[in-house]
């Protein structure tokens, strides 16, 4: 075999081994060498294997050598491939920015041990989105999140604690939701791998088992999407977590759930079951209004930055699953397509807020006073990652919000429009009023100390802020390749 | 230069401009040399696809799809061609205006100030050449943003608070009424593009079409019809210049060319005559006309009274649109024109007092007019012009509208147009008079006041002049208007 073709391992095997190397290390900075290292490898795996999707189809690895349904089979998809971007790419530009802020907020003895937990969390989140096998997932997403546990709680902030606690054990009720939901499925079935799955489930149809199995995985997951009202765990998590970790998770952890949730609503229980015979779409729509509309709301009154933008995230979310509840082309497209809008904008926005904890030592508004004067660049970057949560035209925002409100009147459900628009008027409120203490507020930390943050932080926040314009404008390489994985994932539907 | 290629220049050329005026911050001097050049290449421009327009031509350029219905596309036509025409050439002369002014008052971040008018004046020739809504819907959200840092720019509480009331109504209208319109509108009809005849004919009907012409009309916020023109007030806290030029040209009349627009293009003339499902829109203008001016008389603070006299006016061209038949288009469009050159000279003089006597209300103006003599002199002509009394250029626009109300068979409109000239007489005319005719009382009469910088005078001037000339040369206007394709 060559070494291309190993490539669906690699993306796996090489994060989990760079844990394993930084875990022998005394020095951060070697730590992050490495972590920074692999890092870079990843998009350049991904973007082959999504190349290589795009162009023959999906790729099957197996794993050991062992055929499924028997072995563990990596199945790369449209889908998947997608998501492997997006994740190896946050993960390549956040690399560059960890080390300042990593040097900045976390006691140097500790610093090799976060980069093997980012790197641990690293390989969860890969290998949740290639593996083709259900139980193989479980084992990722412990792997990601036991990490991503540990990497909170490591904030500055002793409150980063509690809310790991909180995390975890919201995420282990959510786990054990979800390895119930695989056994039941297991049970009838007989088989862990999801393609065999999908094949064995459409013959039994929906018998009792596989709609218990059904629920317990869609509760499961959803409390690792943080979706409405199971998001509790999420603003205090990331509030407290350190700046790096923040920006990393928002603009990937829930991706990833995310994903899951396709993979099981629409592959392998079958959009046919699930969108047709089920209150399924009911549900996720009233749940996403609520999101859309409730988190909003509690954004507007929060105080600390980080914790507003949390609650943006799961109003964000939302947008997402409402998407998922429509389930048809331009609104599904819609929320796929917004996985990756939002984590280019979420991902700006937290770095940004990260490189004022930074400078400031705060990320509380009042502390924000005037900034925009000192930092204008890292401003200007919140700037425009705010415009594109408000989804003005000309960012990534207003493309995700077109498609999924085209969506929506697809179905006939004009009120359903009015409500997108509207949530995203509640989003002007508390983008605007950071704005307004940033740009026009004397300053309020005249010290010198106060200005723009070093190159290797500044340079992947403009990055990203250029790129929700770039894909707010052009939209084939985002868009376009959603609108593939939707089409695979509706094929069922018609 | 080809004509695609000078549309696009259009629109590039004060991009270009505000990334040099960003770049010489340190040198005041070439700062404003680099305003005045691009003011100036953008007018050229702007004026070169004249003929071609003439000549019956609409050149296009762009056609770029982000998404299914998002396409950014741009074509010129007769309306998108005065609109244009209007607005690059009263931000020369107000670039003129603002230096002068900005430099008088010694008014801080200047250089914000120019980039940010150079990014909106870009935005309001995207608005005037798009060839869809979608097209139009960008610049038209990019240039309320970017008009925000010129409201605000005083940073004081006050300042603040404007801008949030500007932001709010203008983002929230467009984005919670306009954009559900623009997304309907694409579903309806499989399509946002411009068209003669419009595009919503036999797609829509009865109520349908009342809806959506109340979320285009009271989504387009710059076009302040009440009850959502409570913007237009608050953005008067920005220096005189911002308001002379955005607030009385290019954003408001923004939002009316968008009207008048959708009106022809989107949903035809025929579609509203004929189903009478605009009618409801000619009460709302008439009532925010006579309202308005009504709010103004009772405003002492110069500008603010002026800014009520706008959205008064403003209805005028809303009027127009709704009429839907030829003269209303007409009058209505022509008024985009008669409009701006008038009032930009009220807000001119407005400036220049407050730039050489520092006063900002009605009442403090007495016996300024011999100190001032040419400032209140050109306040009148601009205000004569407002009335719509001959030999001023708003006398054809009224008498285009009054024309299209009877035509139309609403007598009462002719009734409120008239009624709106007695009540603008009674707000504007009593300015030059104190100014001229009432003498100070006390010591108010301050010594040391005289005209304002010359090149606040020079601006003034221009277009005081232009207010006249329009009135003989308004067959120019006429005979572009003509070209358009309302059917």
């Amino acid at each position: 075999m060559t070494l291309e073709q190993q490539l669906p391992a690699l993306q796996v095997i090489l994060p989990l081994f760079g844990a394993l190397i930084c875990a022998l290390m005394r020095r951060g900075s070697l730590a992050w060498g490495i972590a920074l290292g692999v890092s870079f490898a990843m998009p350049v795996i991904s973007g082959v294997l999504l190349a290589e999707v795009l162009s023959n189809g999906p790729i099957s690895y197996h794993l050991g050598g062992w055929a499924p349904p028997w072995g563990i089979e990596y199945r790369v998809d449209t889908l998947g491939a997608y998501l492997l971007m997006l994740i190896s790419a946050i993960g390549a530009l956040i690399m560059p920015y960890a080390r300042a802020s990593v040097a900045r907020e976390i006691s140097a003895d500790k610093q090799a041990w976060f980069y093997t937990m980012y790197l641990l969390c690293l390989t969860g989140l890969l290998g949740i989105a290639i593996t083709g096998d259900a139980f193989n997932i479980f084992v990722f997403l412990e792997v990601s999140s036991l990490s991503t546990y540990v990497l909170i709680a490591m904030g500055k902030d002793r409150r980063a604690l509690l809310s790991a606690y909180q995390y975890l054990i919201m995420g282990t009720i959510g786990a054990t939701f979800y390895v119930i939901g695989i056994g039941l499925l297991y049970s009838v079935t007989g088989t862990l791998n999801l393609v065999d799955l999908t094949a064995r489930i459409s013959e039994i149809g929906p018998s009792r088992p596989v709609l218990a199995a059904l629920a317990f995985l869609e509760v499961g997951i959803s409390l690792k999407l943080a979706l409405f009202p199971l998001h509790v765990w999420l603003p205090n998590a990331y509030a407290y977590a350190p700046s790096v970790v923040t920006a990393f998770l928002a603009a990937t952890a829930t991706k990833v759930a995310v994903y899951l949730y396709l993979r099981f609503l629409f592959s392998v229980f079958g959009v046919s079951v699930v969108f047709k015979g089920l209150p399924v779409p009911e549900i996720l729509l009233a749940l996403s209004i609520a999101a859309m509309f409730g988190a909003s709301l509690v954004a507007v009154f929060q105080d600390n930055i980080k914790r507003m933008l949390a609650y943006s995230s799961v109003a964000q979310i939302g947008y997402i699953t409402l998407g998922i509840g429509l389930a048809n082309k331009m609104g599904l497209t819609g929320g796929v397509v917004h996985l990756i809008n939002h984590a280019m904008m979420k991902g700006a926005l937290f770095m940004a807020i990260g490189a004022v904890v930074y400078r400031v030592g705060s990320a509380r508004l009042e502390d924000f006073a005037g900034i925009g004067r000192r930092m204008p660049l890292t401003m200007a970057v919140f700037t425009l990652g705010g415009l594109s949560i408000i989804g003005t035209p000309g960012t990534v925002g207003f493309v995700s919000k077109w498609y999924l409100a085209v969506g929506a009147l697809d179905k006939g459900w004009w009120w359903l429009m009015f409500l997108l628009v509207a949530s995203s008027l509640v989003s002007v409120v508390y983008i605007g009023r950071v704005v307004e203490v940033i740009w026009f507020r004397p300053l309020l930390h005249t010290g010198t100390t106060v200005r723009e943050v070093p190159l290797a932080m500044l340079v992947p926040m403009l990055l990203l802020a250029t790129a929700t314009i770039y894909f707010g404008i052009d939209t084939t390489l985002t868009a376009g390749i959603a609108g593939r994985a939707v089409d695979m994932l509706l094929a069922g539907l018609s | 230069m080809t004509q695609d290629a000078a549309i696009i220049a259009a629109l590039l050329i004060p991009l270009a401009g505000a990334v040099l005026i960003v770049l010489s911050h340190r040198h005041p001097n070439v700062r404003e040399t680099v305003t005045l050049v691009t003011g100036g290449a953008l007018f050229l421009t702007v004026a070169s696809l004249v003929s071609d327009v003439f000549a019956g031509a609409s050149p296009e350029a762009g056609g770029f799809v982000i998404a299914p219905g998002l396409e950014i596309t741009f074509r010129l036509e007769p309306l998108g061609m005065l609109f244009a025409l209007v607005a690059s050439g009263l931000w020369l002369v107000n670039s003129i205006y603002s230096i002068g002014y900005m430099r008088g008052n010694k008014e801080h971040r200047q250089t914000m100030f120019y980039a940010c008018f150079a990014v909106a004046i870009g935005a309001t020739m995207g608005v005037a050449f798009s060839a869809n809504l979608v097209t139009l819907f960008l610049f038209y959200e990019v240039l309320t943003l970017s008009t925000y840092p010129l409201v605000t720019h005083k940073a004081t509480e006050e300042a603040v608070r404007g801008g949030r009331i500007y932001l709010m109504i203008l983002l929230g209208t467009s984005m919670v009424l306009l954009l559900p319109a623009i997304i309907w509108t694409y579903v309806l009809a499989g399509t946002t593009t411009f068209a003669a005849g419009g595009i919503l004919a036999g797609k829509a009907d009865g109520i349908l079409v009342a809806i959506l012409l109340a979320l285009f009309a009271f989504g387009i916020g710059k076009a302040a019809i009440m009850p959502f023109h409570r913007w237009l007030p608050a953005a008067m806290v920005a220096p005189t210049p911002v308001s002379a030029f955005l607030h009385a040209v290019a954003v408001v009349k923004a939002g009316v060319f968008s009207v008048m627009k959708i009106v022809i293009y989107i949903f035809g003339i025929d579609l509203l005559a004929t189903t009478g499902q605009g009618t409801w829109l000619l009460y709302v203008a008439a009532a925010t006309i006579l309202i308005a001016s009504i709010v103004a008389m009772t405003r002492d603070n110069l500008k603010a009274r002026l800014a009520y006299s706008t959205v008064s006016q403003l209805s005028y061209v809303v009027l127009g649109a709704a009429l839907a038949n030829t003269l209303g288009i007409l009058g209505g469009s022509m008024h985009i024109a008669m409009h701006a050159v008038g009032k930009i000279t009220l807000f001119f003089c407005a400036g220049a007092i407050y730039t050489a006597a520092h006063k900002t209300k009605v009442s403090e103006l007495a016996g300024l007019g011999r100190k001032m003599p040419f400032t209140f002199a050109a306040f009148a002509v601009g205000a004569i012009s407002i009335i719509g009394l001959p030999p001023m250029g708003g006398t054809w626009s009224k008498w285009y509208l009054a024309l299209g109300a009877m035509e139309a068979d609403q007598f009462i409109l002719v009734v409120v147009l008239m009624i709106s000239s007695l009540l603008n007489i009674a707000y504007l005319l009593p300015i030059p008079f104190r100014a001229f005719f009432v003498r100070p009382g006390g010591d108010d009469a301050a010594g040391g006041i005289a005209e304002a910088p010359l090149a606040c005078l020079i601006a003034i001037g221009i277009t005081a002049t232009a207010c006249v000339l329009l009135f003989f040369f308004a067959d120019a206007l006429y005979n572009l208007l003509q070209l358009m394709k309302l059917r």
